[in-house]
């Protein structure tokens, strides 16, 4: 009996405590700097062009085998605008396969992906699995905007 | 007139009844068929592999950092634990010296870790006993702030695949030692809820008392490990038995049950949870401020010697072991993990013969199995 007058007393108590949760879709908790949603393609503003030259590093590492990756010659080296002799043609990373792991990013050699470390990043649901692919317009388009700073990076 | 007399006695049947594998008391995809005489279980037939990926065939075709990310899919509730298991034994085939800061935040997460494991267990077993959601609400939002910190750190809430061969992926956050105090004023206040709404309530004491009782001999015989077998009266714990990481370092103590039953088990958990809040401030104060987090002179791509290697941690389930052979080069040649949860759970039809169906539902919560982790 006293224990269970004990287990109302300690109800009684926690009645008052401030509530911890949040009305999610109005209200939207913040995400810590690291917060690896998926991975995006960054983009070299003072050049006006993505980092990437599809060296294949991300591609091959990749434990899921979630993206795919076409290099061209980059028209800017010709015209001296730019240093990079290659550069991305074609990307693309389905979201429905990736699993997260960071790893791309860790091999990459030109800092040129990133994990997503914003709320765009986690709110993607689809009505179809196709939409999950994305393409290199996708990928680069927040941080073209600069809407996105990763915080990890290799 | 005379009626003809007959045998009026009924025939009795023993009915198979089941559960599963989509029933909320389960865990996951868990399917037994239960076979009742009136309200006693006579036989347990327990029909696992539904949640069956193939994850150690599937680490066979992945290099040493790519299996992490499968070690969390495979214990998903106690990531660190797994990971840790997993890259001891890499470290081991290629003779690595980690260096002590990396070892040091390595426990403390790996005991956060144990934390927010037995905030889960403690919620879901109250609503196994009957306590519905009250118990779950008093440890989720603790197990939250738990979760929380390890998002800072690692930048994802549940796969975190930060422990890497060699040390840690990347330095943690400044505020770290901080943000682990902050964090363990509301595990204590979590613990000190959760021991006041239970422990001592007898409507909850008359419910776990005695059942699925298993005695020293039976439950070391089974080959149970963890919780469940130190309940039993074995004082078994590989972090003081066979010390791995730092853990020699720390004074703690082994919790023990008596009876081995539902009850002595949650009562050990608690215990468990308290001695890890003790090594979690120990760590911290021995943590050296400064220094690397990775091992000296790691190549860029991982390969071991051949060899074979069988490297086992104190997970919050038991026993969780992998067993790893190379032939030379970056992949393992075959990988074996042993589970507790897997284990643990081959126990269940002897504890569940002669007792009551709904204490059926007690017996499988107080083994807090992970599906993901009996059928890999």
């Amino acid at each position: 009996m006293i224990g269970i007058l004990r287990s109302l007393t300690q109800v009684v108590r926690v009645i008052g405590r401030k509530p911890v949760t949040i009305q999610y879709p109005e209200v939207h908790r913040e995400i810590p700097n690291r917060d690896r949603a998926f991975p995006i393609l960054l983009w070299d503003a003072p050049i006006d062009e993505p980092y990437c030259t599809g060296c294949h590093a991300c591609e091959r590492a990749c434990p899921v085998e979630c993206m795919t990756v076409v290099m061209k010659d980059n028209p800017k080296h010709a015209t001296g605008e730019s240093k990079r002799r290659k550069i991305i043609d074609e990307f693309w990373i389905d979201y429905g396969r990736c699993m997260r792991c960071n790893i791309c990013v860790e091999v990459c050699n030109f800092e040129a992906i990133g994990m997503n470390n914003t709320w765009a990043g986690h709110e993607l649901s689809r009505y179809d699995r196709k939409e999950l692919v994305m393409d290199l317009d996708m990928l680069m388009s927040q941080s073209k905007a600069g809407k996105v700073d990763p915080g990890l990076r290799a | 007139m005379v009626t003809e007399q007959h045998d009026r006695s009924l025939e009795v049947v023993d009915i198979p009844i089941n559960m599963g594998p989509q029933h909320p008391s389960t865990h996951g995809v868990f399917r037994m068929v239960l076979v009742l005489d009136g309200e006693v279980c006579k036989d347990v037939i327990p029909h696992i592999g539904y949640m069956h990926r193939g994850g150690e065939k599937l680490m066979e075709a992945m290099d040493f950092r790519q299996g992490i990310g499968y070690c969390d899919r495979t214990e998903y509730l106690a990531q660190f634990s797994a990971e840790l298991g997993y890259v001891m034994a890499v470290e081991r085939l290629m003779e690595l010296e980690i260096p002590d800061r990396a070892e040091y935040i390595r426990v403390i997460l790996t005991e956060l870790n144990r934390l927010s494991s037995h905030f889960m267990f403690m919620g879901a077993f109250g609503i196994d006993a009957g306590v519905f959601a009250t118990s779950f609400t008093y440890a989720f939002p603790q197990r939250e702030y738990i979760q929380e910190l390890f998002e800072e750190v690692t930048g994802d809430r549940l796969m975190y695949a930060y422990f890497r061969v060699g040390g840690l992926a990347w330095e943690v956050t400044d505020n770290f030692v901080q943000r682990v105090h902050e964090v363990l004023v509301h595990t204590r206040q979590g613990l000190r809820d959760l021991d006041e709404l239970l422990t001592k309530n007898e409507i909850f004491m008359v419910r776990c008392q005695g059942i699925g009782a298993f005695t020293a001999d039976q439950a070391i015989a089974y080959g149970l490990s963890g919780p469940m077998l130190r309940a039993s009266g074995v004082p078994w714990d590989l972090r003081k038995d066979d010390p791995y990481s730092v853990y020699d370092r720390f004074t703690f103590e082994i919790p023990v049950g008596n009876h081995g039953d539902v009850y002595d088990r949650y009562l050990v958990r608690l215990e468990e949870m308290r001695q890890s809040v003790n090594i979690i401030e120990q760590a911290l104060e021995q943590l050296p401020a400064e220094g690397p987090i990775v091992a000296e002179k790691l190549p860029r791509r991982l390969r071991t010697p051949p060899g074979e290697v069988y490297s086992k941690v104190e997970a919050p389930r038991g026993e969780w072991g992998v067993y790893l052979v190379s032939k030379g080069g970056d992949k393992p040649y075959r990988l074996k993990m042993r589970s507790p949860s897997f284990c643990n759970l081959s126990a269940l039809r002897e504890m569940c013969i002669g007792q009551f169906m709904a204490d059926a539902v007690m017996i499988l919560g107080s083994m807090d199995i992970v599906l993901c982790d009996v059928d890999r």
